[in-house]
């Protein structure tokens, strides 16, 4: 049990984790955020429905690109959480609101 | 975690370096599969027919072949410069969709242009050609198209944020451009990655993020899925509306209005023999019209011909806008980009240049990740089986791969023509080369690997040519004297490939081999580094 203990605690175990926390963070939290901003743009740009789907889209890849490059510059990893995590809560009730037929 | 890290850096330099060799190769399909399809005649032999005689000779064929059409489309015989290959006159059509479809089944026919009677398609051997060569680049093989589809946009995508943070985090990017330090191992390998990237930096970039836009929904469709609905009804409606298309179809029908007018027309504005094709459709609740398309020319939005459009009763000219929304034109100019269908000859060559620029950038990246480890690995013997089979795998890539290509080009001349399935083994022959060269390289070594594989592939390409000679009446003794450029620059094509490979083999062999000391037996170390 302690060497169990040990081996996610140790120095290097610790190390490897915050690295895989961040990759999260980047690949996964970073899909989630571009997805829910490129749904926001979808909704807002003025133009017509499709176009604006596509449109986003496109710059959805630009924006999945720059969050996981934030997500690697930025030195604590609780604030990539924290950032990734308040922008999205930010960005869902909005979606939500400005869906048709959604915020009734 | 340092072995995923480790295991799929490495994959997804492997799978780009796949990804690049079969995309590079498909700025050039059209003519791959000419050349692949040797029975193909010569030069097509066309006598001169009037262009009135031969439009009404499709219309009559395409009444009793295509009655209930959603479209006509007459091709006129001409040099295609779209395809590089000459256009026989063919007749093409889309039969009106059945209920709750978009669109319905499609055909062609090549006409014999003085009795209009359809002609049999000449007897070629089943090949896949330059199309399943180039199709490989983002379909990968034996895998379900889904799946590949992911795995490639993956690796794009990593591509992409490679390269972005590349020139973010490289500093001194302009001055390293001029930066080659040879003869310095690691040093030389690390400029040499460097050079090559920077070179064809905006093709990179281009090429990567364009490659992501093909499959834009796919790889993200929140905007799409919560808006329209991800069912396969709502997609179609969300493409139906993006690109502003109208499914609802009378049958198209012969025109009522003479064709000679409009065709006059169309020749005062792009004068003498620059109509492609006569275009004949009519929307629900529309005029019937016809369109006049002329041959493409190098405009980046090559879907979007030049035409004349007429109202086909009254022969009037209608106004013809552009196809498509503004959006999806420019969604469209970026996959055209990708493709680069609109390049001329000289342009072309460039793409081509650029693709083997990304080749040797993802090689020598490869080649540098083996260099850096080996200098912390212990002494020679003490091997990780790890590092070995990495360098297995860098070595059946980097040349086993391209041997594998050129075998498939061998194996389309040496197959039995009659034999089942026969595309397929064409295909799988480029597979299993690629394999040997692994197990090849796991077992024997790996300077030795390097050299006879590298040397193996120029003597597959360089061969080519004359395999060509034995094998069929299409080789350069015949294509250059006719002038069939698209035949003889494949086989001189080869010849450069060969004598590439030849080069890399007499660098790698000069480097490791020739110092060998002859008393003493081979090493069994790995390392890419010579001690100077």
């Amino acid at each position: 049990m302690t060497s169990l203990l040990n081996r996610f605690c140790s120095d290097s175990a610790r190390y490897r984790w915050a690295v895989f926390s961040r990759v999260t963070a980047a690949f996964v939290g970073g899909y989630v955020l571009s997805s829910l901003i490129l749904l926001l743009l979808s909704l807002t740009l003025p133009l017509p429905q499709a176009e604006a789907i596509a449109a986003s889209t496109m710059l959805g890849f630009i924006l999945y690109t720059l969050i996981i490059i934030w997500a690697f510059s930025i030195k604590r990893l609780s604030t990539v959480w924290l950032g990734l995590l308040i922008s999205s809560l930010v960005c869902a009730p909005l979606v939500w609101w400005l869906m048709p037929g959604g915020g009734a | 975690m340092a072995w995923l890290h480790t295991w799929t850096g490495l994959v997804v330099g492997w799978m780009l370096f796949f990804m690049f060799v079969t995309g590079t190769a498909g700025y050039f399909h059209y003519e791959i599969t000419r050349w692949m399809e040797p029975e193909r005649p010569l030069v097509a032999t066309q006598p001169a027919a009037d262009r009135t005689e031969l439009i009404s000779l499709g219309l009559t064929r395409l009444e009793a072949r295509a009655p209930q059409a959603a479209y006509w489309e007459i091709v006129l015989p001409h040099d295609s410069p779209a395809t590089r290959l000459w256009q026989d006159f063919e007749i093409r059509w889309e039969d009106l969709p059945e209920p709750g479809h978009d669109h319905g089944a499609r055909g062609n026919e090549i006409l014999d242009p003085v009795t209009g009677a359809p002609l049999e398609k000449g007897a070629v051997r089943d090949t896949g050609g330059g199309e399943l060569l180039y199709e490989m680049h983002y379909r990968l093989h034996y895998m379900d198209l889904l799946l590949a589809y992911y795995l490639v946009g993956i690796c794009t995508l990593l591509m992409f944020i490679a390269i972005i943070t590349g020139v973010i985090t490289h500093k001194k990017i302009f001055k390293d451009f001029f930066t080659f330090r040879p003869g310095k191992g690691q040093r030389s390998w690390l400029d040499a990655h460097n050079v090559i990237s920077v070179m064809a930096l905006p093709f990179f970039i281009m090429i990567t993020y364009s490659g992501l836009v093909f499959f834009d929904t796919t790889y993200m469709p929140a905007g799409m899925a919560a808006i329209y609905g991800s069912d396969r009804e709502s997609r179609d409606r969300y493409f139906d509306d993006l690109y502003a298309e109208n499914h609802d179809h009378q049958a198209a029908s012969r025109p009522d209005a003479p064709l000679a007018p409009m065709l006059a027309s169309a020749d005062q504005a792009w004068g003498d023999h620059q109509v492609q094709s006569v275009f004949i459709q009519h929307e629900t609740g529309k005029a019937p019209r016809v369109e006049i398309r002329r041959i493409d020319l190098d405009q980046l939005r090559w879907y979007d011909w030049e035409k004349k459009v007429f109202n086909a009763n009254t022969g009037e000219a209608m106004a013809s806008g552009p196809y498509g929304t503004p959006t999806s034109q420019t969604r469209q100019i970026i996959t055209a980009l990708h493709e680069g269908r609109f390049a001329g000859p000289w342009l072309r060559w460039l793409y081509f240049a650029a693709g083997l620029l990304g080749c040797a950038m993802i090689a020598t990246g490869l080649v540098l990740w083996t260099v850096k480890r080996r200098k912390h690995q212990t002494l020679p013997g003490t091997d990780s089986i790890n590092m070995r089979l990495i360098e297995a795998l860098n070595v059946a890539t980097i040349a086993g791969l391209p041997l594998g290509v050129a075998g498939y080009f061998w194996a389309n001349r040496l197959l039995p023509v009659d034999i089942a399935d026969r595309a397929n083994w064409e295909a799988n022959v480029l597979f299993l080369l690629w394999g040997e060269a692994f197990l090849y390289a796991c077992f024997r070594d790996i300077r030795k690997a390097w050299v006879e594989i590298l040397w193996l592939a120029a003597a597959a390409f360089a061969l080519i040519p004359l395999l060509n000679l034995l094998t069929t009446d299409k080789h350069l003794g015949a294509s250059l004297p006719a002038g069939e450029w698209v035949l003889a620059g494949f086989d001189l094509t080869m010849l450069g490939l060969g004598a590439a490979f030849a080069w890399m083999g007499i660098k790698v062999r000069r480097r490791w081999l020739a110092h060998e000391n002859p008393g003493k037996p081979a090493r069994t170390a790995t390392s890419l580094e010579e001690p100077v």
